[in-house]
């Protein structure tokens, strides 16, 4: 292996280059997302026809579906940024742990109320102990968990560490507690089927759904750019380059 | 290695004799949280017999819990935990046999209480076997998870608070099929399937956790 391979990976160790990045990729991703939520908005509220047992209630997994991947996907990247963090003893990696949390957590919460207010007129109820609402309630305390204890520290360097062992233990026991749940009590319907000619979906749902999976994670990295650029100010907030960053 | 490791626990267990009121506290705790819920629910024998698995356990979790916030507090503050660091013996080694040392006397009681505890919630006396079968494998796992968030936040000063907000979460796979096959074998159902879950967690568990205690008690240190 080339030793230079890995030049670009170290750069974003430096804290200027990051925040100059993270700054020039946000507005494309800010852009992306307005376009892409607008137009699966549009596909899913207007054009898509009412659904023959649900009617106009399935509408919201236009909002629900797109939360949920979100709030699982964000613990994996907080969880491979504390690994980063941890092995590499790169700062800035658990910066971008400590960026992403509050988002992951934000999302999950969407998750959970979308989910709730779709199961009061389908299941007649805003809260059962199905499977993989309990899960997700169970990740919701997993990010909360995370977020008091890397807060919890005065030092900021052991607040970091503190919160990438106890996002590895987590991410770890994540499977392991979505089985048990599921074995638990299942009741929320089973995994769609999308593509394919056997699909579970037709064309006219199925391309808002993408569109607004698509712009909702730009519309998440644009978050998290952004969050990233102040975690990085906020800790370098003793630099030079922050000082004339911010002139 | 292994002498050091032996050390430590038998000197854990001597302190821990003799400071056995300290001790008596989680178990105290564990009998009073389950006095509450006949007073607080009602005394029907029929009631007590459907939630009583669900009941010890929690019991069990939430005492189990409460033993654990002294784990590595004394050996912090008094500066022996740094010097773990320098013995030859290797700090996940050692974690565990604290982890160990700290299950015989906090862990172990509650399974010897259980089936006590079983007759006071009106439980099946054949199922008491595999009532405190659960319990015995599900404290072990819950001492292991526990020490990491002892760990994670022994240099705090809301400890106290953070602990349970750590773990909780963590253990509750444990809880649900400790639960569950309490609640089997109260039906008379075979609940091995549960167990064998339970004891497949705790080879896990004491594969991985140790390391996340070393990783955990050397950000304490640093801090």
């Amino acid at each position: 292996m080339d030793k230079h391979s890995w030049a670009w990976f170290h750069r974003f160790a430096s804290p200027p280059y990051l925040y100059k990045v993270a700054g020039l990729l946000t507005p494309w991703f800010a852009w992306s997302a307005a376009l892409l939520i607008a137009a699966g908005l549009y596909g899913g509220l207007w054009s898509s026809p009412p659904d023959y047992q649900q009617g106009d209630g399935f509408r919201i997994i236009y909002i629900h579906v797109p939360s949920a991947y979100l709030s699982m996907m964000c613990y994996g990247i907080v969880a491979l940024a504390s690994a980063v963090g941890l092995i590499w003893r790169l700062k800035l990696a658990h910066a971008v742990a400590v960026a992403a949390a509050p988002l992951g957590a934000s999302f999950t919460l969407l998750a959970l109320i979308t989910g709730s207010l779709w199961g009061k007129p389908m299941w007649g109820t805003f809260w059962v102990w199905d499977a993989r609402l309990t899960s997700e309630l169970i990740l919701l305390f997993l990010y909360l968990g995370f977020i008091a204890l890397t807060r919890a520290y005065e030092d900021q360097r052991s607040g970091d560490r503190a919160g990438a062992v106890l996002a590895l233990v987590g991410v770890v026991n994540l499977p392991i507690i979505h089985y048990s749940v599921v074995w638990w009590n299942s009741l929320h319907q089973g995994s769609t089927k999308f593509f394919g000619n056997d699909a579970e979906i037709p064309a006219s749902m199925l391309v808002p759904l993408l569109l607004m999976i698509f712009g909702f994670t730009c519309f998440f990295a644009a978050c998290l750019l952004k969050r990233i650029q102040v975690e990085v100010l906020e800790r370098e907030r003793n630099a030079t380059w922050v000082a004339e960053v911010l002139r | 290695m292994s002498s050091t490791v032996l050390t430590l626990i038998s000197q854990d267990i001597r302190l821990a004799y003799r400071r056995r009121s300290e001790v008596a506290t989680p178990l105290m705790f564990f009998i009073l949280v389950i006095t509450l819920f006949p007073l607080g629910l009602s005394p029907q024998p029929e009631l007590l017999r459907n939630i009583a698995p669900g009941v010890v356990w929690v019991a069990a979790l939430l005492a189990a819990l409460i033993g654990q916030q002294s784990l590595f507090k004394t050996d912090f503050d008094d500066g022996s935990l740094e010097q773990w660091l320098l013995t030859p013996a290797p700090l996940e080694l050692l974690a565990l046999g604290r982890v160990a040392s700290h299950w015989l006397v906090s862990g172990l009681p509650l399974v010897v209480l259980s089936p006590l505890m079983g007759m006071l919630m009106n439980y099946p006396g054949a199922a008491m076997g595999d009532l405190a079968l659960s319990l015995l494998l599900g404290t072990a796992i819950l001492s292991l998870l526990g020490a990491v968030g002892a760990a994670l936040t022994v240099g705090l000063r809301q400890s106290g608070m953070l602990l349970p907000i750590l773990v909780l979460p963590l253990a509750i796979p444990v809880l649900i099929f400790g639960a569950q096959a309490a609640t089997q074998a109260a039906r008379g159902e075979d609940p091995s399937g549960a167990l064998y879950l339970l004891a497949a967690l705790l080879v896990l568990g004491i594969t991985l956790v140790p390391f996340a205690i070393a990783a955990a008690i050397r950000v304490s240190l640093e801090s």
